[in-house]
This record gives C-alpha cells, sequence and structure tokens, in this order.
C-alpha cells in the first residue's frame, strides 16, 4: 500500500511537471533558408549543428531541411519536423517567424528556437547576435586600414538587422576618420555573386578603397582582392576568397548556444527566452585578422572589445544623428533594445539612401 | 562623373554583358532553326559546374572552358532527344531542362560549393588599352570577351553569306519545304541546338571561373531568363543581341552605381532599370509590324518530324 | 536505331497510359539512383511518392500546394491554346497578392463580411491588370508577348519587394519587411478543422469547370483554338483576334491574381517577400505536361505538388540534399514529356542501314 502510495504521487509529480522531463535521446529539427554551402548565414547554422551532433553523440540526432521557401511551404515542413517526433526545432530565418509560432501552438511539447524575430511564446524561443557589435570593431579596422576614407557596403534589404550593420561600420570607422564617407549600394538580393561583384566594382570605381557587405556570397571579397584593396567579410570567414584583401571578417557563431538549449532539452530546464548575445557570450565576433594589420590597431580593437563586451562601450550611445542631422539617440543615452530591434534611419556619414 | 568613372562603367557594361551575349547568340542561332530551348538556365550552370570542377583540378583555363561548353553541348542532346526526336513540347522540355540542369549541377558541385580557382586573366592589348575613355572597356578585357566578339562576327558572316546559315534559316521557317527540297533538317536543328548548348556552357564557365571565380549553387541567378528575353528582343538579328546585351548591362550597373552617387530613387524601382529599359527599347524597335514578322523563325517552338 | 511512324489516328490507349509508363520509369530510374546513392531504394521510393500523402494532413497539405499552380496554370492553358506565349503568370501572381494585401490591410481590426470577397476581387482586378499591360504592348505597341511577360515578371518581383519595404509594411512590425497579419474577417475559411484547406479549393474547382466548359462547349473556346492553330483561318473567318487574345490574357491574369490573392490570404495570412516559390513557372510545366486540358492538367498540378513534397520529406526521412530533389523531379518531367511520343507515333527498332554511294544514288533515282 505504501509502496502504491508511493507511486502515485510519483507519478502525480511527472504529469504535472510535464515538458520538464529529463530525456535521454532527443532530436533536433533545423530548417533553413537557403543551401549550407560554404560560407554565408546557413552555412554558420550548419556549423554549429554538426558542432551539436559531435558534442552529444548518440544522445541527439538532427535533421535539416534546406532551400525552404519564406511562404506558405515553411509552415508545412515546420510541421512536418514537429509530427516526425522533433523535440526541439531551430528555424533560422525571419520570414520563419509568423509559420512557427503557428505550428508551435499546434505542438506545446515540442520547443521552438526561431533565429532573428521578435514574437515569442510559451514554446518559442527567440534568439540572434548582436553582430552590430563586431560590425562597428571591423569599422575600426577599415577605418585605419583607408587611404581614401571612403569605405563601400554591399547591402543586401533595408530591414532593421542590416541597417544596425551598416550604422555600426559607420560609427566604428568614423571614431577613427570623422570625416570618413560610407557608400551604400543595395542589390536587392541576399544572394547572387554576379550583381554584388558589380555593386563591389561600382563602389571602387567611387573611390572605395574597403569593401565590405551584408549578402552571402564571397564576390565582394574577389573584387576586391581584384582591385588590390581590402574588404571584411561578413556572417562567415571569408578568407579563403581574398587572401590579401581579407582584412577580418565578422562572423556568427551560433555553436555554443545551440549546444546550450540541445543540453536544456535534454535536462528538461528548457525554457522560453529571448537570446540577444553579444560578443560577450561570443555570438558574434571577428575573424582572424590580417597580417597586414599593423600590431597596434589590433590592440585597439582587443580594448574596444572588452569595453563592448563589459558594456562600458555602446556603438550607438548618444549622441546620435541620423543622416539628415536628427538627433536620434541623445547625448549621454544609450537606446533600448526594442529601439534598435526597430532601427529605420542610416547614420550621419552613410552616403546612400535607405532602401 | 569624371572620365574615369565612365571608362569603368563601360568596361563593366562589357563584363557585364558578356555572358548575356554568349547564351543569347547560342539561343538565337537555335531559334533560328526552329528549336526554342527554355533550358538556358539549367545549360548555364551544367557548364559553370562542369568548367570549374575541370579547372580546379587540372588547373587549365582552356580544359576548364573547353569541359564548360561540352557538358553545354551533352546536355543540349539531351534536350535535342526528347524535343527533336520523341517531339515533345519544346516550351517544357526547356523548362523541365532547368530544374534538371539546377539539381544536376548542385548535386555534381556539392563538394565544390564555395571553393575558388585563379580568375581569367586580364589581356591587355598592347597601347590599345591605353586610349582614353574606350581603351580599357574594349582592349583590356579577357579571352572570353574578344572569342564573344569573333563569335558574333562569325555568326554574322555566316548567316550572311553562307550556305549553311540559308539552311538553318530554312529549317526554321518551314521545315516541310526545306525537307523535301533535301535539306537534312533534323540534322540542322540538332547542330544549331548543339551551339546553343556550347554557348550557354561557355557563359556558364565564364560566370563560375572569369566573373566570380568561385563555384556556389544556383550561381547565374536567373540571366538565361534575360539572354531569352534578349533574343525576342533583338527580333533575331545578331548586331541587336549584342546591342541588346549591352545594353542590360549597362542598366544594370548604373542602377548600382546611380545609388552610390546618392541618387534619391528607392533602390527596388531602381532595380526596375534594367527591365523597364529593355521594353522601353523594344517598344520603340517594334512599330513596323511588317518588318518585325520578316524576322522570326515562323516556325519556332513547333514540333517537326519527317513523317508528318 | 529508332524510327518513328505517325499514327493515323492518337492512340487512345496510350493518351491514358502514356503517364503511367512515365511513372514506371522513373520509378525505375529513382530505384538505380537512390540504390547507387546508398540509400534503401525501395525506402525512398515510399519517402518520395506515398509518405506526404500517406494521411489526411498530407492529402490537404498536396492540395494546399496545387491551388495556386493550378488557377495559374487554368489560365495559362487558354492562352498557349490561342499560341500567345504568356511566361507571366509568376508577375501577375505577386501583383494579385499585393492588391489584395492593399485592401486586407485596410480590414484589419474589422469584422466585415465585405472584407474577404473584396481582398479577392482586389486580386483578381490586380492580376487581370498586369496582365493587361501585356495585352496592351501586343496589340498596340507590336511587342513580343514573351520578352514581356518575363520583363514584367522582374518588375512585378520589384514592386513587390518595394511594397513590402514601404507603403505595405506593417506599422507594428518593428521594420521588417512583412505586412500586418490579415484579420480573421479576411482570411480565407478553412475547409477541413486542423488544416491549412482553404477556400481556395472552391476556386479551383469554379476555374476548373469555367475552363472546362468555355474550351469544349463554347465558340469563343472554339475560335481560341483556331487561332492557335492557324492564325490566318482565323482572320479569314472574320474572329475578332484582337479581342481573343485580349480575353485570354486578361482571364489568365485574372486567375493568376486570385491565386495570389489566395496565398495572402490563405496559408501565408499576410504578404511577405517570397509569396511565390515559383508557382507562375511551375504552372508552365503542369499546362504543358496536362496537354492543355483541365483534367490534365489537374492531374499534372497534383503529381507536381507532390514531388516537391516528397523533396522536403526526403530532406526529413532520408537526409538528401534538396539537388537531389531538382534531378528527380527534372527526370519525371522528361519521362512523361517522352512518353507522350507514344500516342502519335509508334515506335520502331530496326538495324541501321550503311549508305554507300551506290545506294543513295539509287535511291535518289527512284
Amino acid at each position: 500500500m505504501k509502496h502504491l502510495v508511493k507511486t502515485l504521487a510519483m507519478s502525480l509529480a511527472l504529469t504535472t511537471s510535464l515538458g520538464a522531463i529529463a530525456k535521454d535521446t532527443i532530436k533536433v529539427g533545423f530548417v533553413y533558408v537557403s543551401p549550407t554551402g560554404e560560407a554565408g548565414w546557413t552555412y554558420t547554422h550548419d556549423e554549429a549543428r554538426k558542432h551539436v551532433e559531435k558534442k552529444f553523440g548518440d544522445k541527439v540526432s538532427t535533421t535539416y531541411v534546406e532551400s525552404v521557401a519564406e511562404g506558405a511551404d515553411s509552415e508545412r515542413v515546420i510541421r512536418q519536423l514537429a509530427k516526425k517526433g522533433h523535440d526541439l526545432i531551430f528555424t533560422t530565418s525571419f520570414g520563419y517567424m509568423n509559420p512557427t509560432i503557428k505550428v508551435a501552438k499546434r505542438y506545446p511539447n515540442i520547443k521552438f528556437e526561431h533565429a532573428t524575430g521578435y514574437k515569442q511564446a510559451k514554446n518559442v524561443g527567440v534568439y540572434f547576435d548582436r553582430m552590430y557589435e563586431s560590425r562597428y570593431l571591423s569599422g575600426v579596422i577599415a577605418a585605419h586600414m583607408s587611404k581614401s576614407n571612403i569605405a563601400g557596403f554591399v547591402a543586401s534589404f533595408p530591414i532593421p538587422e542590416v541597417l544596425r550593420s551598416i550604422n555600426a561600420f559607420t560609427l566604428g570607422f568614423k571614431s577613427v576618420k570623422p570625416d570618413a564617407k560610407v557608400k551604400v549600394v543595395w542589390v536587392n538580393s541576399w544572394f547572387d555573386p554576379g550583381k554584388e561583384r558589380e555593386a563591389s566594382d561600382s563602389l571602387i570605381d567611387q573611390g572605395a578603397d574597403v569593401i565590405t557587405q551584408h549578402t552571402d556570397s564571397p564576390a565582394p571579397v574577389q573584387a576586391a582582392e581584384a582591385a588590390g584593396i581590402y574588404a571584411i567579410g561578413s556572417h562567415s570567414d571569408m578568407s579563403e576568397y581574398g587572401k590579401n584583401a581579407h582584412l577580418t571578417a565578422v562572423i556568427h557563431n551560433f555553436n555554443e548556444f545551440y549546444e546550450q538549449r540541445v543540453q536544456e532539452v535534454l535536462d528538461g530546464t528548457w525554457q522560453s527566452e529571448n537570446v540577444w548575445g553579444g560578443l560577450n557570450t561570443g555570438m558574434t565576433r571577428l575573424g582572424e585578422f590580417n597580417e597586414v594589420i599593423p600590431e597596434n590597431v589590433i590592440a585597439d580593437v582587443e580594448v574596444l572589445t572588452t569595453k563592448i563586451a563589459s558594456g562600458e562601450l555602446h556603438p550607438f550611445a548618444g549622441p546620435l544623428k541620423n543622416q539628415a542631422g536628427e538627433i536620434m539617440v541623445p547625448a549621454g543615452e544609450i537606446p533600448q533594445d526594442s529601439e534598435l530591434l526597430k532601427m529605420n534611419y542610416l547614420v550621419d556619414g552613410v552616403e546612400g539612401k535607405l532602401n | 562623373m569624371d572620365l574615369d568613372l565612365i571608362t569603368n562603367i563601360l568596361y563593366a557594361t562589357i563584363r557585364t554583358g558578356t555572358p548575356l551575349l554568349l547564351v543569347a547568340l547560342g539561343e538565337m542561332v537555335c531559334e533560328k532553326s526552329g528549336v526554342l530551348n527554355l533550358g538556358q538556365e539549367g545549360m548555364m550552370l551544367l557548364g559553370a559546374v562542369a568548367g570549374f570542377i575541370a579547372m580546379y583540378h587540372c588547373d587549365s583555363l582552356f580544359i576548364g572552358f573547353a569541359v564548360a561548353a561540352l557538358t553545354g553541348v551533352l546536355i543540349s542532346l539531351l534536350f535535342g532527344f526528347i524535343a527533336l526526336n520523341l517531339n515533345a513540347s519544346q516550351v517544357a522540355t526547356g523548362l523541365a531542362l532547368t530544374i534538371f540542369g539546377t539539381g544536376l549541377s548542385a548535386f555534381l558541385g556539392a563538394d565544390y560549393e564555395g571553393k575558388t580557382v585563379e580568375a581569367l586573366p586580364e589581356l591587355a592589348l598592347g597601347a590599345l588599352k591605353d586610349i582614353p575613355l574606350i581603351g580599357k572597356p574594349l582592349f583590356a578585357q579577357d579571352a572570353i570577351v574578344y572569342f564573344s566578339w569573333v563569335l558574333v562576327v562569325v555568326v554574322y558572316l555566316f548567316f550572311k553569306h553562307h550556305r549553311g546559315g540559308l539552311a538553318i534559316r530554312a529549317a526554321g521557317e518551314n521545315p516541310e519545304v526545306g525537307s523535301s527540297l533535301g535539306l537534312p533538317v533534323m540534322r540542322i536543328r540538332y547542330l544549331a541546338v548543339m551551339f546553343g548548348g556550347a554557348c550557354a556552357g561557355l557563359a556558364g564557365g565564364y560566370l563560375s571561373m572569369a566573373y566570380t571565380p568561385l563555384w556556389t549553387e544556383n550561381m547565374t541567378a536567373g540571366r538565361g531568363w534575360i539572354a531569352l528575353a534578349l533574343v525576342v528582343f533583338a527580333s533575331w538579328r545578331i548586331e541587336r543581341v549584342m546591342l541588346g546585351a549591352y545594353l542590360f548591362g549597362f542598366a544594370s550597373i548604373m542602377h548600382l552605381v546611380a545609388q552610390g552617387l546618392g541618387l534619391s530613387i528607392d533602390s527596388n524601382l531602381l532595380a526596375m532599370l534594367p527591365y523597364v529599359a529593355t521594353l522601353v527599347v523594344l517598344v520603340m524597335l517594334s512599330k513596323d509590324k511588317e518588318r518585325l514578322k520578316l524576322f522570326e523563325p515562323m516556325s519556332l517552338a513547333k514540333p517537326w518530324h519527317r513523317n508528318n | 536505331m529508332m524510327r518513328l511512324e505517325a499514327r493515323v489516328q492518337n492512340s487512345p490507349f496510350w493518351t491514358y497510359f502514356s503517364p503511367v509508363l512515365a511513372v514506371i520509369l522513373t520509378v525505375i530510374t529513382g530505384f538505380f539512383l537512390f540504390a547507387a546513392l546508398g540509400q534503401p531504394p525501395v525506402e525512398t521510393l515510399y519517402i518520395f511518392f506515398i509518405e506526404p500523402i500517406s494521411d489526411w494532413y498530407g492529402l490537404t497539405e498536396l492540395i494546399v500546394k496545387t491551388i495556386p499552380i493550378l488557377l495559374c496554370a487554368y489560365g495559362l492553358a487558354l492562352c498557349f491554346r490561342a499560341s500567345i506565349w504568356n511566361i507571366g503568370a509568376e508577375g501577375q501572381l505577386l501583383i494579385g497578392g499585393i492588391c489584395a494585401t492593399a485592401v486586407a490591410v485596410q480590414f484589419v481590426d474589422s469584422s466585415s463580411f465585405l472584407a474577404m470577397p473584396l481582398t479577392i476581387v482586389a486580386g483578381m482586378i490586380g492580376g487581370m491588370a498586369w496582365a493587361g499591360i501585356t495585352a496592351f504592348m501586343k496589340l498596340r505597341l507590336n511587342t513580343n508577348e514573351t520578352l514581356v511577360t518575363i520583363m514584367m515578371n522582374y518588375i512585378a518581383l520589384n514592386v513587390l519587394l518595394w511594397s513590402v519595404h514601404g507603403p505595405l509594411k506593417d506599422p507594428n512590425g518593428y521594420n521588417f519587411p512583412e505586412s500586418a497579419l490579415f484579420g480573421e474577417s479576411t482570411l480565407l475559411p478553412i475547409l477541413v478543422e486542423d488544416t491549412r484547406l482553404h477556400l481556395g479549393l472552391l476556386f479551383v474547382l469554379l476555374a476548373f469547370a469555367a475552363t472546362w466548359t468555355f474550351m469544349s462547349k463554347t465558340f469563343a473556346g472554339f475560335q481560341i483554338q483556331v487561332l492557335g492553330l492557324d492564325p490566318s483561318a482565323a482572320k479569314m473567318a472574320g474572329y475578332k483576334q484582337h479581342k481573343l487574345i485580349a480575353m485570354v490574357l486578361l482571364v489568365s491574369g485574372a486567375l493568376a491574381g486570385l491565386a495570389g490573392a489566395s496565398e495572402v490570404a490563405g496559408p501565408i495570412g499576410q504578404l511577405v517577400p517570397q509569396i511565390s516559390p515559383g508557382f507562375g513557372y511551375a504552372a508552365i510545366i503542369v499546362a504543358f505536361l496536362g496537354r492543355l486540358h483541365p483534367v490534365g492538367i489537374t492531374l499534372a498540378g497534383l503529381l507536381m505538388g507532390l514531388i516537391y513534397m516528397g523533396g522536403e520529406m526526403a530532406q526529413i526521412e532520408a537526409g538528401l540534399p534538396n539537388s537531389i530533389t531538382g534531378i528527380f523531379q527534372g527526370l519525371m518531367l522528361f519521362y512523361l514529356l517522352s512518353c507522350d511520343v507514344i500516342i502519335r507515333y509508334r515506335v520502331r527498332l530496326y538495324r541501321p542501314k550503311f549508305l554507300t554511294p551506290s545506294k543513295i544514288s539509287a535511291q535518289i533515282q527512284e
């Protein structure tokens, strides 16, 4: 009898804490917007997936679906992954936000993690990296290496993420050279090597001697290499495409984050969170430095890195003026995350129109 | 805008226009023989990946481009078999070829994804390249650009003075009559399709080995479709194919240059420029309806078989 | 060697069974392809063809995926029958989606019963207007519709990007390129609970019935056929060519616009930059595979949708890369197209005769 009561109590305890049960093995699904490739956004997520597989061995099996269109198809793919018994599903593009939320409602026991979005739910966590922090650092390096004081920025779409990148790069650049200009060309595509090449060439023709980008292909780095100027890679290390040109790259790193979230699901301790990791967590960082960067510049950048990581320095700290000269962040203030999340202006020093 | 910038714009215009010119030239010859091959995108991608792999292992640009062209030919034979021998709808077969080529190239290139090779070097023609304004655009290009010009001249002369050109036209205008006059219509169409394949393969190779020397999935990004449109735009005339390819190249360069110059037009609207420009020029070229009809191959995309 | 002999009449047997033969050939090829890739072939084929529709949900998803393809393809079939090479369903669909959204965002907080119908009508008008530009350029300015529609697709895509980044952007959406989520009253009603099967199915059925009746029962349908086969005959018969051309373009534009509206007000529920993963292009293939007939198109569309879903499933279940899907789809299409040859021709195999010069001259003398 005593025994029975004990079992009952135990099973009760188990049922009430449903969703917090530790598991021996789990399945983790990943939804990618493009092919996994060898560079770029999806590549960094797939690297993290491989990291998870290696780390957990038999305990975790992973599935990925690549090139999933962001329209009506994505909801079906996410739901299929859920139906097939995945315990944790990472959806890695902004356009998956509403589909993820919809599927999550139907599958309350499955955990979802959506990258770059802003909608959270009980079983949907949101994550992204503060890439603007490394963008700021890359701007500092670019400024030290530039002679013409004109940088070229090949940009994809005028969404907050990209605007933060352009602005942070510009602010970093101007922190060294206050009169510098950053020219922006929009290619209206995340991935089009030919067009990115043309855009880079046209920026170089207009005097830019450092090229950076917020697009996925390594073509801008190649353009810089061909023209004998410098480039800063984006998303992942692109030094392979321009041994001399590639100064460094601004890198996403989701390895540790994915590992942590998977561990939490295994332990039964996962909770929905809004994670925006910066230099402090290593979710974003600079890549290897090119040998041509002087020692003292690297030392400077290292100091800045610690300052940003500790919160002592904020790339968007006031006073911050937009292109029209209006104050966007008053002196002495630091913008809220919610403000950064919906940034819709270009800062003073950027040449080129918003969208 | 200074002189240097204009020179550079012209230089970039020709580079941008070259892959379009090659594909469009090949497709034009193909269409003149009465065959519409909408599989340009697929053939380009296969040429791009095969050429790149060959170049990567052999380290020879010549082999790379030869393999690219050859791959184009091989895959065009598949199209030829289905569309010509089996008389399937040319439109549908071409579209299927694009799907197939996109998939196969991604599959073959999976291990080479993101790898890079030494780009095709510039081949400056002596002192000519120092001529102001036009020196760099015309005389400091790479070998494929010069080759494309030679090809344009050869094709032009072929259609103007050679009997073969007449035979292709006959196959495209009225295969029935051509055949009864003893023309090997099927063989002519096959050769034209293969020429188209070679050009598309070469254009793909130009993208993966010269323009942006790397292989990535789907790197043609719709250029095959533009080339198809250019053939119609040119109303099947060689000089207009060339004009169209460079005009399109110019418009796509200008939409980027204009942004850098700080022109205050929305970039999405600016991005329409190449397409709108093409349409406007087309309208101007299309005024004379009767003249226009003279150039369109009458039997374009119509299946034909000797036993018909 | 192989030789084709024309049949006196199309073979009725092969008219229905050539697709079956094609599917069998695809399955056999797939068997060897998957075996060569180190996959269990039978299982992988099952994953590709059966598993996606092995349950009720899968079936409804197949329909959801096929709805926009079919709507576009019915309209395209009308154009192609008239030999109007409209490649522009994609652009017409996008503009339909944009116009529908422009109306739908006015009703975000409204429960008006007019919201949904107005949204759908706006989409149809938008698609029709976009196709109307092509019709105008063809009829008044003599331009070639193939070129115009290809260019209009690119222009439409840029209009879409401009509107989601600009006028239609959700004011509360953190400046991301999306419209506001549509209100309940604007969304197409769901037909089967816990699925995404929406009212678009009804539109497809209506379009199916209408195009079939139009093609086979009306005089205008007949005129279109004549126009496509022999324009000079149509002219001689005194048909109003311009009117016919304008009509097929406008109708197909309206149907593509309807497809766009059904997507934004259906499974997506808002305007996003990627409302179409190439529905308009898929519809071209479907129209031809279906031999420009509504019944054939419907079957071809379902098959097309199935191989897309099979590709997703193969990634999830078998870990096959996405590129395999393309190869497999391409092969299947090649087979389907190739097999149609036996409807019109008898295939004869023969031993090639080597022609010597004397034989040739003998033949010529005959």
